[in-house]
């Protein structure tokens, strides 16, 4: 544990993980915004924004994460000089959120869509015969309903987003997992500790994760 | 007590399933205030009659006009024309995460504007109307069937429907319940709510209705008053239909 021990070490150890959980922060909130709404479209009576979400599954949920996220730093940044901030970092780290939110998005998308699914047609159906509106539909009566099934899938979406954080490490962000590189090279005589140390970091915020979801999933199961 | 223009009209509608013609060449005027029972084997189309009034179900062909008006295609025009037509299904479909009293109010808040606490006691009102008052607070899971298809029609009202449309409301309950549910339909019929009814109660055709409509393979065999109905019926599939379920 001498690596830890040395101020430097520990506090590039903290930074790391400070950095993965903003990632995973950031893009839990925007995927379930963007994947809210585009299975708001996917289940929507208009053709085009059917397609639309159909089309933004089919594409992010094909690619490898790493392919996405460099797209965003290559693509993004260095062709188009999309600069989403002064600092280096910082713009890697808006740059590795929209990789993570659009990809985890479309996971999002399909969870809430078969969630949807899981409430009997007939609800929509008598909201629709009260001259509620679509939107209305969906927001009151249908999601109400969806998101109790909902829970669980979540629960798994945003461990794996929060794994998935790493990846933004290969466009340069000194987040976990380049902080453990960095740590091994220049520690060789520690690579075990190292390693169960950061594997243990990541079990002890992702395991409570799960069974906060599992308890909050049986919580709000359905009563019919 | 058919007074004025008609409320309902459906001229020449026609509907297909793919290649199943549900509805052929369907033509049938609703009078303000007329009860109407739609009878049939099953299959022969009722629902997707009964559907097609609030577009739940849009046709192919043929027109379908209420209070004046030609059925809206979609949007507002027509949020606002399902609002005016209540509905009440076999499978009574009230809002599972709320309760009763909510499951009345939620139109007439979210789709009519209405204040909360004007809502919530013309709801208790309704639900008072129906027998369940002392239900109010509970989910629907909690209530009986008979329980939950009236607060279905309490919910209906609550909206000040020009018209109610009933998919069969008493084929999904106990034989016990029955008698409760048809009473407030009854009841609904006496104040002079328009009513399209579909329904194997014959009772209920040959004291509350005006009018009894016998549907078979999608198109309207018979329209008749419903003493004369059930006395001759003209067409052979009338008289086996009526063989069949009288007999049992
Ligand atoms: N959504 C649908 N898709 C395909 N066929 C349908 C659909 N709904 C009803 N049908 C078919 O249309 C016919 C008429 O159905 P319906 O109107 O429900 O009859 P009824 O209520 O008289 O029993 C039936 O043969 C039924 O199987
Ligand atoms: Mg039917």
């Amino acid at each position: 544990m001498h690596v830890f021990a040395d101020p430097t070490n520990f506090d590039a150890y903290v930074s790391g993980f400070l950095w993965i959980l903003k990632l995973t922060g950031a893009s839990a909130v925007i995927a379930l915004v963007i994947g809210v709404l585009l299975a708001a479209m996917r289940v929507s009576p208009v053709p085009v924004l059917r397609g639309f979400g159909a089309a933004w599954v089919n594409i992010f949920r094909n690619t490898p994460l790493t392919l996405v996220v460099f797209f965003c730093y290559f693509g993004l940044y260095v062709t188009l000089g999309l600069s989403l901030s002064q600092e280096l970092d910082l713009n890697r780290y808006w740059l590795g959120v929209i990789g993570l939110s659009t990809y985890t998005s479309a996971f999002v998308c399909e969870a809430v869509r078969s969630g949807i699914n899981t409430v009997p047609a007939g609800q929509a159906e008598a909201a629709r015969a009260i001259g509620l509106s679509f939107a209305q539909t969906l927001r009151i009566v249908v999601l109400p309903q969806a998101a109790r099934s909902v829970i669980a899938p979540f629960g798994s979406i945003l461990i794996a987003l929060c794994k998935n954080a790493t990846i933004v490490g290969t466009i340069g962000l000194l987040e976990s997992s380049n902080i453990m590189k960095d740590l091994i090279n220049s520690n060789g005589d520690a690579v075990i500790p190292i390693f169960l140390v950061f594997a243990g970091t990541f079990a002890a915020l992702l395991i409570p994760t799960g069974y906060f979801f599992g308890w909050l999933a049986n919580r709000l199961a359905v009563k019919r | 007590m058919t007074t004025g223009e008609p409320l309902i009209v459906l001229d020449s509608v026609n509907k297909w399933f793919g290649p199943l013609h549900v509805l052929d060449d369907v033509s049938l005027s609703v009078g303000r205030g007329e009860v109407v029972v739609v009878i049939g084997p099953s299959g022969s189309g009722k629902s997707t009659l009964c559907r097609a009034i609030n577009r739940l179900e849009p046709i192919n062909s043929g027109t379908i006009t209420f209070d004046g008006q030609t059925l809206p295609a979609e949007g507002k025009a027509l949020a606002k024309l399902r609002s005016e037509v209540g509905m009440v299904f076999q499978s009574f479909n009230l809002f599972a995460h709320k309760t009763i009293l909510e499951n009345v109010t939620l139109g007439p808040i979210k789709v009519r504007g209405e204040k909360p606490a004007a809502a919530r006691e013309r709801g208790l009102a309704l639900l008072d109307r129906v027998g369940i008052a002392n239900q109010a607070d509970k989910f629907p899971a909690q209530l009986s069937g008979g329980q939950q298809q009236r607060a279905a029609i309490a919910r209906a009202l609550a909206m000040r429907p020009k018209a109610m449309l009933f998919d069969e409301p008493t084929s999904a309950l106990d034989p016990e319940m029955v008698g409760e549910v048809l009473d407030v339909m009854t009841s609904l019929a006496r104040d002079g709510m328009t009513m399209v009814v579909v329904t194997h109660e014959m009772g209920f055709a040959r004291h509350a209705a005006n009018r009894v409509i016998f549907m078979a393979d999608g198109k309207l065999v018979e329209d008749a008053a419903p003493a004369e109905f059930f006395a001759n019926p003209r067409s052979e599939r009338a008289k086996d239909f009526l063989s069949k379920i009288l007999t049992h």
